[in-house]
């Protein structure tokens, strides 16, 4: 008696928390790494949609429709991730997923997108995601491969022969640090120092110290922050003169605050968004980067990060596609993310294929300085 | 290996190593009194450096100013976790103390998150940022401040511990509370003050260190996992032991990197500590039964 | 054999029933994923609640163990191509060879020397996984493991992986009460209260301290090998210092001397995570502070807790009229 009141309350519980109430809103779903070693990422991202998805209910919504997005924290923890990716999928029956923010996440749940139907538009940045292309899942930011690319063409511009790397031991610095490998012998030049740092190391003196011995022409140092400020400050503490380029992964205001004075005349390939009032008036991302920035930094107090931009460039294309087909169906958001023609984000121009699920090329990034605290292009 | 080199290393893990030593005192202090490991102890650090960062910013205060506040403010949290947390249930097993200090851990580490954001932040340093350079290698100011100031705490604890009563008494609870409390030792405040000592100490280890590594919410799990490696290192329950493991684990690290491989240090380290304790089971300065559970 | 050991079947009877049901009750993939998470969580808690709970000695290393086999397996299968089977039991077996090299010496040290030990052999064996990027994809981890399968069979829904994993789970706790109502059980038992007197009375302590930590090392390395094939990806940071810490929480949460309650502390520490979702950025706060009022007011975990409740409803309904003087109360 007692046993089977218990079982009805549990089984009334579970339908209760099973069902969602039917609605004919565009139902978009987000893994995000909103707290956690990644959440540097994830919180730009979760804030960034929220912001869109009020700007575009304001506006009536995409095709009709309300937007309505989802949003689960992984806490940068892969099981986390894949228990929030089914909940996706499985109960709130999403149209289209957002995220994860780290690529170790998304790897883990890109194969549950092709079975179930659901294209998946990742905000992290690994190759592995879309080489080789799965047809369901996508991703917004740059490459690493075109940020490794910008370095070198500077790098063997000013006639930097001898380079060393100094990479931190994450998914972000392990993914630099394999094409930096590949890329420096392939480009004619010297790698002469390959060093780590653990991504919560507090001083990298003793890396730096070991490179400085190998007399290099430029150290290039991939991380994301508070590492490479740590590697900026005791550069300028060892007294070491050697050109120092940094990788994407810094180009937030929060590193040019954490470095301080040395941060001045560090170089890296960053998107458009740092420096949005340098970008020509011509250029086609130039409207588009104003507004988000002013938008993100009225609405939250500081300026949005190149992070937040991912989650920007995911549900734009997503709602492209809603657009271009005139349609709330997965497969045919799929099949039109797949014939985006030149469509402007703020990571850069997006032209995809079924072949280049990425959509952006070298040209997404521009070559940036840090100049009395403030972001300068360069080229 | 040039001369200069090795003596940047050894700077550079004296520096990273004293961050580790001050963890590990705080381990200590509360480990003499109730025996327990208290996790919660490289959020104290943590606190000292955030509340310093967060009352200059927010209050405008001046940084000497600050910085006492927060360690005011930590060693009060301190007490509040001994007060609300561990006396209501003194009479469990440790590992359940143990367990209630890492859902400690946990709050504290939340409520910082909640309270100050997910952000890195620097404080600047206390008397500039310019290198000294000594014999080839750079120094910086601060390196010289940490060092002091930690070497000035040893002293003080040292001298707590067997000069005064006070000290006396919280080591006489550590033997035996019953004991204690049987020639009239009020065991219950001297927990109290061993978690308020073990906070400040933590503070001010996290205050004048977050000039050099910097702080975040989530500094304390790493300082935790390191300063307890420290005392292990040094032998437990002993502060000379636990500053001295501090340092000799960040030299391990810092010649590590520099000498066999950056990628490895943190595992040089650690084989290294695990090669020790199955020779010297008891760490490098612990008493010869290092039994204590 | 016993009354407690036929309880103890009877628990297990019961307890396999419930999982074998829930499925089509709870009826979607995503109950199922938090299920199997639950499951594999709880294998490793009971071979750990076996060495903390029973012989007393502290392990902050089984995340490692318990990679040591998720590893093992992945390389062996996706690099080398070995069959699953096989490659599985290579995992488990490699995970319990590690556990006698380094329990042999590990073992001599006490208490905190032992859970220093131990941690440091979990660092080190994450950084390896981390740095061995040609064997094992580095920090951002190992893709393309190929599914669980036996004999040429793939376990091809995800229905079937959660009721292999299960039978596997209910092989462990089968095991692992046979080994507590054993000869072993009553030696480690022994060891427990103090090592000086078991040793006097002739128990051969450090060969049933290394066969406990071997068991339970092995217990972890099977969860790592089935979690390796049933997630077909994995990372390091999922085999870290913190998981260790989180698994010895399972263990004193649930009530570290009962089977059922550690199995409880699993299944009770994976869902609540899942629950508190809703709550956002306030969850680390919750979380935090059910851990601390838990242990706190239910000294005896989540078994004695539930017990001590148990008890006291009984008497509350059917022994009013009785003045009762409570039984173990002061706690709570």
């Amino acid at each position: 008696m007692k046993m089977a009141r218990a079982a009805a309350i549990v089984l009334a519980l579970f339908t209760f928390l099973g069902c969602s109430k039917e609605s004919d809103s565009f139902k978009i779903g987000a893994v995000l790494s909103v707290t956690g070693p990644a959440s540097f990422l994830g919180e730009p991202e979760k804030n960034t949609l929220l912001m869109l998805q009020d700007e575009l209910n304001a506006k009536g919504g995409v095709e009709g429709r309300k937007v309505q997005i989802v949003i689960y924290d992984d806490e940068s923890d892969v099981n986390k991730c894949v228990m929030a990716a089914k909940k996706l999928i499985e109960n709130d029956k999403v149209a289209v997923v957002i995220g994860p923010s780290i690529s170790g996440n998304t790897l883990a749940i890109a194969k549950f997108f092709a079975p179930a139907k659901i294209p998946l538009v990742s905000c992290s940045a690994a190759e592995k995601i879309v080489k080789p292309v799965d047809p369901w899942v996508f991703n917004t930011p740059q490459l690493d491969r075109h940020a490794v690319g910008k370095i070198l063409m500077d790098a063997k511009k000013k006639g930097y022969a001898k380079l060393a790397i100094l990479t931190v031991s994450d998914g972000f610095g392990q993914a630099g640090r394999a094409v930096l490998q590949e890329l420096i012998p392939a480009q004619g030049l010297a790698l002469v120092a390959d060093e780590v740092f653990g991504p919560k190391d507090t001083d990298m003196s003793a890396q730096l110290t070991k490179i400085k011995g190998a007399a290099p022409d430029a150290i290039i140092c991939w991380g994301t922050n508070p590492g490479p400020a740590v590697v900026a400050r005791n550069r300028a503490q060892l007294g070491i003169t050697t050109p120092l380029y940094m990788s994407h992964g810094v180009a937030s205001k929060k590193f040019i605050e954490l470095a301080g004075v040395s941060a001045e005349g560090l170089i890296l390939p960053a998107g458009r968004l740092v420096a949005v009032s340098q970008v020509p008036d011509g250029n086609p991302q130039k409207a588009l980067l104003t507004k988000y920035v002013a938008d993100y930094t009225k609405k939250f107090g500081t300026a949005p990060s190149t992070f937040g931009g991912h989650a920007y460039d995911a549900l734009m294309l997503v709602t492209e596609a809603v657009k271009m087909g005139k349609s709330f169906k997965p497969q045919d958001i799929r099949d039109n993310l797949e014939k985006i023609k030149a469509m402007p984000g703020t990571a850069g121009v997006y032209t995809m294929t079924p072949e280049n699920h990425n959509g952006l090329d070298e040209s997404a990034f521009v070559m940036v300085t840090i100049e009395k605290g403030e972001w300068k292009v360069v080229d | 290996m040039d001369q200069a080199s090795l003596l940047q290393y050894l700077i550079t893990g004296l520096t990273v190593g004293a961050t580790y030593g001050l963890t590990a005192l705080g381990f200590t202090i509360i480990f003499n009194t109730t025996g327990i490991i208290n996790f919660a102890q490289g959020e104290f650090v943590m606190l000292g450096g955030m509340m310093s960062v967060f009352f200059m910013r927010a209050l405008g205060l001046p940084e000497p100013l600050a910085i006492v506040l927060a360690v005011a403010g930590t060693t009060l949290i301190g007490a509040l976790v001994e007060r609300l947390a561990i006396r209501p249930v003194r009479d469990c097993p440790a590992i359940n103390l143990v367990i209630i200090t890492i859902g400690v851990s946990i709050l504290i580490r939340g409520a910082a998150m909640l309270l100050w954001g997910k952000d890195t932040f620097a404080l600047p340093a206390f008397s500039g940022a310019a290198p000294v350079a000594f014999f080839g290698a750079a120094l910086m100011p601060q390196t010289l401040w940490v060092l002091a100031i930690s070497l000035l705490i040893l002293a003080g604890l040292k001298m707590f511990f067997s000069r005064s009563i006070h000290g006396k008494a919280m080591l006489a609870c550590s033997f035996d509370p019953k004991a204690a409390a049987l020639v009239g030792i009020g065991v219950d405040r001297m927990v109290l003050l061993s978690f308020m000592i073990s906070a400040l100490v933590g503070a001010v280890g996290g205050a004048i260190l977050a000039p050099i590594t910097l702080t975040s919410f989530d500094v304390g799990v790493m300082l935790g996992l390191k300063g307890f490696a420290a005392c292990i290192l040094g032998g437990l329950g002993n502060p000379f032991g636990a500053a001295a493991g501090g340092l000799i684990l960040g030299v391990l690290e810092s010649l590590g990197a520099g000498l066999i491989s950056s990628a490895y240090k943190d595992a040089l380290a650690f084989v290294i500590l695990l090669a020790l304790l199955f020779v010297r089971p008891s760490g490098l300065f612990g008493q010869k039964d290092g039994k204590r559970v | 054999m016993s009354v407690g050991y036929r309880r103890d079947m009877r628990w297990l009877g019961g307890f396999l029933v419930v999982l074998l049901l829930a499925p089509p009750l709870l009826g979607n993939n995503y109950y199922l994923t938090v299920l199997t998470m639950c499951c594999l969580n709880a294998m490793i808690a009971v071979g750990l609640s076996l060495l903390v709970g029973h012989a007393g000695q502290i392990s902050l290393g089984h995340a490692g163990f318990y990679g040591l086999g998720a590893y093992t397996t992945a390389a062996l299968s996706t690099t080398l191509g070995v069959p699953v089977g096989l490659s599985m039991l290579a995992g488990v077996g490699a995970t319990s060879g590690v556990a006698a090299l380094v329990g042999l010496p590990a073992l001599k040290l006490k208490g905190h020397y032992l859970a220093m030990a131990t941690l440091g052999f979990g660092v080190i064996l994450s950084i390896l996984f981390n740095e061995t990027v040609g064997v094992t994809g580095g920090p951002s981890g190992f893709t393309g493991i190929p599914r669980l399968s036996l004999f040429g069979v793939e376990f091809s829904s995800d229905l079937s992986v959660y009721y292999f994993i299960l039978a596997l789970l209910g092989l462990v706790i089968w095991v692992a009460f046979n080994i507590l109502h054993s000869r072993v059980g009553r030696a480690l038992r022994a060891l427990h209260t103090s090592e000086k007197a078991a040793q006097a009375m002739g128990i051969d302590i450090a060969r049933y301290k290394l066969f406990i930590f071997v068991v339970s090392a092995a217990f972890a390395g099977l969860a790592g090998v089935l979690y390796a094939h049933y997630l077909t990806f994995i990372a390091p940071a999922s085999f870290g210092f913190l998981f260790s810490v989180q698994l010895i929480v399972m263990v004193v949460l649930g009530g570290m001397t009962s089977v059922p309650g550690t199995i409880a502390g699993a299944f009770f520490l994976t869902v609540l995570p899942e629950f508190l979702r809703a709550f956002e950025n306030v969850e680390i706060l919750l979380f935090g502070a059910i851990l601390v009022l838990c242990m706190m007011y239910l000294p005896d975990g989540l078994a004695g807790g539930s017990s001590r409740l148990w008890r006291l409803v009984w008497r509350k309904m059917f022994v009013r009229a009785e003045k009762d003087p409570m039984e173990g109360g002061g706690n709570g």
